[in-house]
């Protein structure tokens, strides 16, 4: 493997890695529950899509063929990880779930 | 033509084709020969969750509406890590967006892009499918956000449904 791909390797696992690392951090330090919904929504969608290029460039430059798996990962992911936000939201709406008081605007009851 | 072959959803059944080729360890006659049959089974037993034929009129917008969902994603995670490694607290708010778009592939499509865009999560659309309820992480100014939304991904997408 060259030094190249190498080191594009080991930087997008370090940048998939601070990513994921910090919607942690937002998972558990945000103060309600809508804005934790942000912190996994959102870093799986930068974090995951760095870990997968990087599992692309390191298949790619084995001559082992382009990852086209890796590439149908992320977009499922893509795919299901707004749906699952929604449907978080609209069940912590429904049981009337708090949210801090400087939040402006109010859930809808419907 | 094509629904009378048992294809209502020619979209989608070529989408269920090529992926389940893209699945499939190597395209092979078994691949083909079962890949046909989801492509044509699938929307089969799916048609009642579809209001109506879909309304892609101009589908070859659609990579670049991608890729800038794609920049606007990279962007906007570097300004919500920044906001969570922060102490200040978050000034959140929910968000009444008024929807032009009325196709109901394309409100998902707007909800789905809204929800992957770091900082906005779609929370829910109203019965009538005239409003979308937006959480916004944090912001100053509602009608900011909506002017942005509309802009960056309201338009492209009501050139390509309508």
């Amino acid at each position: 493997m060259s030094a190249v791909a190498e080191y594009t390797i080991a930087v997008l696992l370090l940048v998939g890695g601070f990513f994921t690392l910090v919607g942690a951090i937002g998972l558990a330090r945000l103060p309600d529950f809508f804005t934790r919904l942000h912190g996994p929504t959102k870093a799986t969608t930068l974090g995951v899509g760095a870990v997968m290029l990087s599992s692309v460039v390191f298949f790619s430059s084995r001559g082992e063929g382009v990852g086209v798996v890796e590439i149908l990962i992320t977009v499922f992911l893509f795919l299901t990880a707004p749906v699952s936000a929604n449907i978080l939201a609209k069940a912590a709406m429904h049981i009337g779930v708090g949210t801090t008081g400087q939040t402006r605007g109010k859930p809808w009851d419907q | 033509m094509m629904s009378r072959l048992g294809f209502p959803q020619p979209y989608l059944s070529l989408t269920l084709f090529l992926v389940w080729q893209l699945l499939s360890d190597g395209i092979s006659g078994g691949s083909v020969v079962l890949g046909a049959v989801l492509a044509w089974l699938i929307p089969q037993i799916t048609r009642g969750f579809w209001p109506q034929r879909p309304a892609f009129i101009k589908p070859w917008h659609l990579p670049g509406y991608l890729l800038r969902v794609l920049l606007d994603i990279v962007s906007a995670s570097v300004t919500v890590s920044v906001l969570i490694l922060r102490a200040r607290e978050p000034r959140s708010a929910f968000i009444s967006y008024p929807l032009q778009l009325e196709h109901p592939l394309a409100i998902t499509i707007l909800a789905s892009t809204i929800s992957l865009t770091p900082g906005t999560v779609s929370a829910d659309v109203s019965d009538d499918n005239k409003t979308l309820l937006i959480h916004a992480l944090d912001t100053d100014d509602e009608q900011a956000v909506i002017d942005e939304i509309h802009r960056r991904y309201e338009k492209p997408l009501l050139e390509m449904f309508q």
